[in-house]
């Protein structure tokens, strides 16, 4: 075990992913103390007892739904102000349903960037004020341009880029970081049973190890498998009227 | 999913089920009319592989309680030996048992009732467990222990899941005053001379002996005894080292790919284990205690060096009654055979408890062996030779055996049966072992 770190306590948001618990235990390794937040958080306490067993660390479990809860209240009901948030929360949704329904997209938009944003954005003013802390948004590369077999997920994900991005430079100038982690397919539940190419998919391990590693200072913006970074910068080259009729 | 155990041999395709929670279990169970739990795939044949449903536990691997005072740890079944190992070792606390590899799980380490180089002193891995939760096909889940349930539960250690999935388990874990092994070894001339040294040796925790099974006559049984003991935090101050220095284990290497079928022949295993017995050097040694365990750990993928076509563990124990003579005759046998292995590990043993335990009183032989015709028909005579001493096959590394062979060598089977007729009437639960034996 390395040193204990001192970006403690880490608040996790979206706990209960495949991702979300991969970074929890990333961060207990090196001694972190964590706040775990998610839906239905008494399936957490499992893993919370285990996190403490392993690592002896501190961990809180707390409920959290980014559709109904509140950012300013409900960070006034953490035990503390973290030193550093890392919000995996997402959801891919049924790009056919968003296609139809409406309100079903609405999901897609409300969970993948209107909440996320608006908590993070409270989160960075009170780490602002505070004058400490570092703020991770697991985004995707689907947002890096919109696909007719996913713009729904994929809109929501470039906005939530687009904000992290302007968050970013509005604190720049203060201690407070902010980064974006973009993981490119993910072996996790949310992917299961589709058919992923070897190469380009990470393991949940993978991406908690690029955001530990993102926590501790560095990059902006991080493509956890690095061929994505090429991969995203050619689909960006290609031009709107052969874009358009591509289809992947 | 194509899976295989870890000798590669048999490889059939089965699917495999990845569940995360007790209610995903118990709908799997629910869903298949066959089906068997997984750990980490490490035992060598096809005891942990069902081609109807083979049901993945490495994600059940949550740490539930660990009692600072008395070492009571209990945890989920998919909880690999090698957490365990890294997060408690530094805090002075040890497993009771070990296999030889510590990629295994702990429901694995029941279901196949693991021995350790300490069977003579400590019995097997479920002579340490304080109870365990069992999801039957009923998919009501029983906790079962010595007390509760006694039946249930030494059938289920060394019943190769076929008494339902081992969903927790509680066992103590051992006070270590320090990370290091204090290592003797003995070099012995042949068979006898190793026998003296484990039996006037019978105090000391850890024996075990690697056997050259290529050398005949005078030489049979030439091998090098390596006795241990955890070192005391005295004797490693005296030897100017610190009780815990947390020596990080070499980074392990890969094997890249599969070696050719040629590598492995009479004369290069031959070489090896000629090589092998000279550099061993009699004497003492504090050795970290994860190179003495898992010498082998350290090679990853190490089952690729047989090649492709993959290899059988061949694992016997003989009881007393057959004594030396069993063991000689046996030995003779594949000395003249020819086809040596890396690894050919002779242990002294206790008794065991579970209905299907493999330990029994006497002398047990660990052989590797590639998949290949003759070395099929060696172990078809090998069988047989065992069977006629009154020995019994280790289910745990069996791939290939007839099931007369393997029954013939487990009395309490009866029992085991009698057992399953009232938990699982239907065989809900069974394995491409369990079909291929009849069990």
């Amino acid at each position: 075990m390395t040193d204990k770190t001192t970006l403690s306590p880490v608040l996790v948001l979206g706990a209960t992913s495949d991702i979300g618990m991969a970074v929890a235990h990333r961060c207990a390794e090196s001694g972190a103390d964590l706040i775990l937040a998610a839906r239905a958080s008494e399936r957490l306490e499992g893993d919370a007892q285990d996190l403490r067993l392993r690592h002896r660390i501190a961990v809180d479990v707390v409920e959290f739904d980014i559709l109904a809860d509140v950012p300013g209240a409900w960070i006034d009901r953490l035990p503390r102000l973290p030193e550093a948030v890392v919000c995996v929360v997402g959801l891919l949704g049924d790009q056919a349903a968003s296609t139809r329904d409406g309100a079903a997209a609405e999901r897609v938009m409300t969970t993948n960037y209107v909440a996320p944003a608006l908590l993070l954005g409270e989160f960075a003013n009170r780490m602002e004020a505070r004058g400490s802390g570092v703020i991770v948004g697991v985004s995707s590369v689907a947002g890096d341009r919109g696909r007719a077999s996913n713009y729904v997920y994929g809109g929501a994900k470039a906005g939530f880029t687009a904000f992290l991005s302007g968050l970013r430079a509005r604190l720049s100038r203060t201690p407070v970081r902010v980064v974006t982690l973009k993981p490119g397919f993910v072996a996790t539940k949310m992917t299961a049973g589709m058919t992923l190419p070897p190469l380009l998919t990470a393991q949940p391990r993978e991406v908690a190890e690029a955001t530990w590693k993102a926590l501790q200072g560095g990059r902006d913006v991080i493509y956890v498998r690095p061929v994505w970074r090429l991969i995203m910068s050619i689909i960006a080259m290609v031009p709107e009227p052969i874009f358009k009729k591509m289809r992947f | 999913m194509i899976l295989s155990g870890w000798g590669r041999f048999p490889r059939v395709e089965c699917p495999l089920l990845e569940v995360r929670h007790e209610a995903e279990i118990a709908a799997a169970i629910a869903g298949s009319r066959s089906i068997i739990a997984r750990g980490n795939g490490r035992a060598y044949g096809d005891a942990a592989m069902n081609p109807a449903a083979t049901l993945s536990m490495r994600r059940l691997s949550r740490l539930i309680a660990f009692d600072e005072a008395t070492g009571l740890l209990a945890c989920e079944a998919g909880t690999l030996l090698v957490d365990l190992v890294r997060l408690f070792v530094p805090r002075g606390w040890f497993v009771p048992v070990t296999p030889g590899t510590k990629f295994v799980t702990v429901g694995g380490m029941i279901a196949a009732d693991v021995h350790g180089k300490n069977h003579h002193v400590a019995g097997a891995f479920g002579d340490h467990v304080l109870w365990l939760d069992l999801m039957g096909a009923d998919g009501a889940v029983r906790r079962c222990s010595r007390e509760v349930e006694p039946d249930l539960f030494w059938a289920t250690c060394g019943g190769m899941g076929l008494t339902g999935v081992v969903l927790r388990a509680a066992f103590h874990l051992v006070r270590i005053e320090t990370d290091l092994i204090r290592q003797v070894t003995h070099k012995a001339a042949n068979l006898d001379e190793a026998m003296t040294v484990f039996e006037s040796n019978g105090d000391i925790p850890y024996s075990v002996a690697w056997i050259d099974c290529l050398s005949q006559g005078e030489r049979l049984g030439r091998s090098l005894i390596t006795l241990g003991a955890h070192a005391t935090a005295n004797a490693v101050r005296e030897a100017g080292r610190r009780p815990f220095d947390g020596a990080a284990p070499k980074r392990a290497l890969r094997v890249p790919f599969d070696a050719p079928g040629f590598a492995l022949n009479r004369w290069s295993v031959k070489a090896f284990n000629a090589l092998y017995y000279r550099r061993g050097t009699p004497g003492t040694a504090l050795v970290p205690i994860e190179s003495y365990f898992y010498p082998l750990d350290g090679l990853l993928d190490w089952n690729r060096i047989y090649g492709a076509n993959g290899f059988v563990q061949y694992q016997f124990a003989l009881p007393k009654a057959a004594g030396r003579e069993g063991l000689r005759n046996i030995l003779t046998r594949i000395a003249k055979h020819g086809s040596g292995s890396f690894l050919a590990v002779l242990k002294l043993f206790g008794a065991g408890r579970g209905f299907l335990s493999f330990p029994v009183e006497g002398y047990t032989l660990a052989l590797d062996f590639p998949a290949t015709v003759a070395n099929f028909n060696l172990l078809t005579t090998l069988d047989a030779m065992v069977a006629e001493a009154g020995g019994r096959i280790y289910l745990a590394k069996d791939a290939r055996s007839a099931s007369a062979t393997v029954l013939g060598g487990y009395p309490e089977r009866a029992r085991f049966s009698a057992l399953r007729d009232r938990v699982d009437p239907g065989r809900r639960f069974a394995s491409l072992q369990s079909q291929r034996l009849g069990l």
